[in-house]
């Protein structure tokens, strides 16, 4: 009784959103210049493999979002990781495996790092990652000399671009993500503890919850997410490139807010996370199909945004009436 | 003000009040908390608007609607919260939203100057180019007072000035006051202190439950008078009360500190019984609940839970000594509004039904329903927003979510603020099914007759320190009143 509930509770609450999904993806199933290249296997993989970078560092957003901060140094993450994973093994020789461990390192580093500033200090959240994106792009920077680092291993695409049976590998990353993501959220004490400090800081202090740990801990997942998107990218692109993933926390926070997560936190579901990121990334990936110059992309998936809360807002200010 | 009618959705705020204030006096406006000072003042300048009644300033009859009307009549409110802007300087804030200047640029030399002048006719010793941050609290006021008279005001309105200042501070104030009314200003002057009434106040009007009560010229009346006056009602009867023999001790606290509102504070609690905390706004009631809660860092004192000390450093280890604090402020300290009833029932027990990575939903929704029974609380589902509930739906949730964690000893800070009456009168039928299940309760309340109609033991606080112990068959309104109002 509960579960199917749930299921229905979550449809009515992202209505807005599901429908703006199942319109697009029917209309880009029978219009007749997508309709034979958008709804194949291949297709659907590519657009899968599209958002696995976005879908990572939105399922960290997320719960920042939810606790009411915001997390800006993601996308640098993205590039510093890339060229550190990347030099590890064009740079220094060592075993792919190192590469890996490094690139998620940078990432938990970057992230502890944020944790502790927003966790121990009042200085907010958009300030201090704002300060990590800069340091932590810099470094890329710094790292590379400004160009990329370039990994000519085999082995290496195999993260970014390899398949498993007909599935790619960064695929089924995200899902394994998507899935240890939402039972943090859904099944832990923890989940509830950052709706609880996102919801009402004051509140949860009363409540004898460690507030510090719990942001600490939101930080440093969101870090881990980036730096996972940093190798999957760098792979992909068979190189770590120190412009990576510019505007990424851009994208990733959009597809957040696109899923109904409020910006003042407190409140917001992982599956409207993943609509949101489906949304944008079908949108992109319609729009190529459809030929549409990608300047003219932007202001699409711009208005998309606007429309997306647009709905949220009408919908709430219909329910506190 | 002459029959003034303010009715909010479901509270008769003023009924037919009237106030008079003549010129180069000093009214004292004196009631308990919610007898409607607030509103009236309110309505004087413009915050609110009257329902019924008219204002006449010099025998004229003026139409007050919007802040704007107060000004222009002459009328400069004090509030008790300091509103200056912290980052500009004091006669930034004296002229702020009437600028000198041609229109364009303000002229900062020649306000800088006309502040000073002002500062220095009321031997004001501060500089107009300071920073407002930088001020004491005292200083603030005193800038505020400042910028009043600079509107050329006839009525000042002071609310609670001496609160938060210190004695000498106060003497000064109220030299500031009397060359004031030497010039003919009026001051209303609110103030729970009867010591500052007669040293500083003409006549006092004393208002109750939003009602008018009497007007009286201070030398002629006293302390005793004033207090059945300010509480003469009378008390209705839904209160449900059994009183039991308690038990033994279950929680003695000795000497609580907290370094600044709470002084050596000891009191303590026995099994079954129902403690009042009664005091006046500020007394240091709920900071007290606060440092042996845990919430508290390095607060001072020592606690002892059924004979045995205990050290308490958070709220984890009071819950685990048998503790629960249901805060004052419900939507600041205690909802997650946004969330669920059932969660905010069960974000204190999660460990109950969460194990790693599985959660036991049905045990969860059980226990949401069994408190949601007990308290009879109102909500079309568990899944309900709690921000939509009423104020004493929400109340309920609140001490469901700390009943949950099968306290001993149940704290409970204002449990019927913002409650209405229904519910109020639920509470207290729960509050006495609880203690006669051997739950001890402590009560913090500025309602005079919920204190007195419901506790056993009414300790009297006033300025951080336990100012007198009344047993029930003792504790009056008056008697309370007395302790609290040094």
């Amino acid at each position: 009784m509960n579960k199917q509930n749930k299921a229905v509770v979550f449809f009515k609450e992202n209505m807005g959103i599901i429908a703006a999904f199942l319109i697009l993806t029917v209309f880009l199933s029978i219009f007749p210049a997508t309709s034979k290249s958008f709804l194949t296997a291949k297709n659907i993989f590519n657009v899968l493999r599209q958002i696995s970078t976005n879908m990572l560092l939105a399922c960290g957003m997320t719960m920042v979002i939810i606790l009411g901060g915001i997390d800006l140094s993601v996308g640098s993450i993205i590039a510093l990781s890339g060229v550190l994973a990347a030099g590890c093994v064009s740079r220094y020789s060592l075993p792919i495996a190192v590469a890996l461990v490094v690139g998620v390192l940078i990432g938990l580093i970057i992230g502890v790092f944020n944790g502790f500033v927003i966790s121990t200090t009042t200085i907010p959240p958009f300030i201090v990652t704002l300060a990590t994106m800069n340091i932590a792009r810099g470094l890329a920077k710094v790292y590379t000399g400004g160009s990329p680092v370039r990994v000519v291993t085999k082995e290496w695409q195999f993260i970014g671009a390899g398949y498993v049976g007909f599935v790619p590998v960064p695929v089924i990353i995200m899902i394994i993500v998507l899935i240890i993501t939402a039972l943090i959220m859904n099944k832990t004490k923890m989940g509830r503890h950052i709706y609880a400090v996102g919801g009402n800081a004051q509140a949860a202090v009363f409540s004898g919850i460690k507030v510090a740990k719990v942001k600490f801990f939101v930080h440093a997942f969101s870090g881990v997410m980036a730096g996972m998107a940093g190798i999957i990218l760098a792979s992909r692109m068979y190189s770590g490139q120190p412009t990576a993933g510019e505007g990424a926390e851009m994208d990733a926070i959009a597809a957040v807010v696109v899923g109904g997560t409020s910006m003042s936190g407190g409140s917001g579901k992982i599956g409207g996370t993943i609509i949101g990121a489906l949304i944008i990334g079908i949108l992109n990936n319609g729009l190529n199909l459809l030929n549409v110059n990608s300047f003219w992309q932007d202001v699409v998936k711009g208005v998309v945004i606007l429309l997306a809360v647009f709905i949220d807002y009408v919908k709430n200010s219909k329910a506190k009436a | 003000m002459s029959h003034i009618h303010k009715r909010f959705p479901g509270v008769y705020a003023l009924n037919d009040v009237n106030y008079e204030l003549k010129a180069g006096e000093v009214h004292a406006l004196l009631g308990e908390n919610g007898a409607g000072k607030s509103t009236l003042i309110k309505v004087l300048g413009g915050i609110y608007s009257a329902d019924e009644g008219e204002i006449y300033i010099d025998g004229q009859k003026v139409e007050i609607h919007e802040v704007k009307d107060a000004q222009k009549n002459g009328i400069a409110i004090i509030h008790q919260e300091l509103v200056l802007v912290p980052y500009m300087t004091v006669a930034e804030n004296i002229f702020l939203g009437r600028e000198h200047g041609n229109g364009i640029l303000a002229d900062r030399k020649k306000m800088t100057e006309s502040a000073q002048e002002l500062l220095n006719a009321h031997e004001m010793n501060i500089n107009a180019d300071t920073l407002i941050k930088d001020l004491t609290i005292a200083q603030q006021q005193m800038v505020e007072i400042v910028k009043a008279i600079s509107y050329q005001s006839k009525i000042l309105v002071m609310d609670e000035p001496t609160s938060s200042i210190s004695d000498k501070e106060v003497a000064f104030l109220f030299k500031t006051m009397r060359n004031l009314t030497a010039k003919g200003v009026g001051i209303i002057y609110i103030s729970h202190k009867m010591s500052e009434l007669e040293e500083i106040c003409d006549r006092v009007t004393v208002m109750r439950d939003g009602q008018y009560v009497d007007t009286k010229v201070v030398k002629e009346t006293n302390k005793d008078e004033l207090i059945a006056l300010m509480v003469g009602r009378e008390l209705t009867n839904y209160y449900t009360r059994d009183y039991l023999t308690p038990g033994e001790v279950v929680l003695k606290c000795e000497n609580i500190s907290d370094g600044k509102m709470v002084q050596d504070a000891s009191f303590e609690v026995h099994k079954g019984e129902i403690v009042g905390f009664a005091g006046l706004v500020g007394a240091g009631r709920s900071e007290a609940m606060k440092c042996i809660f845990g919430l508290t860092p390095n607060s001072q004192g020592t606690v002892y839970v059924n004979g045995n000390q205990v050290h308490i450093s958070n709220p984890v280890d009071a819950v685990k000594h048998g503790l629960a604090l249901v805060p004052e402020d419900r939507k600041l300290e205690g909802l997650y509004g946004v969330q669920s009833v059932k969660f905010n029932s069960t974000i204190e027990i999660l460990e109950q039904f969460i194990h790693g990575i599985s959660v036991d939903d049905k045990k969860e929704v059980e226990v949401t329903q069994k408190y949601i029974d007990m308290m009879s609380t109102k909500t079309p589902s568990q899944e309900q927003v709690i921000g939509n509930l009423s104020g004493g739906n929400q109340q309920k949730v609140m001490i469901s979510r700390w009943l949950a964690t099968n306290p001993e000893i149940l704290i409970l800070d204002e449990p019927t603020r913002g409650v209405d009456v229904g519910a109020k009168s639920e509470i207290y039928a729960i509050m006495n099914q609880l203690v006669k299940e051997g739950m001890s309760i402590i009560m913090i309340s500025s309602e005079l007759p919920e204190i007195i109609n419901m506790s056993d033991r009414v300790y009297v606080m006033a300025e951080g320190k336990v100012a007198g112990c009344l047993d029930h068959t003792k504790a009056t309104q008056e008697a309370i009143m007395q302790l609290a109002a040094n």
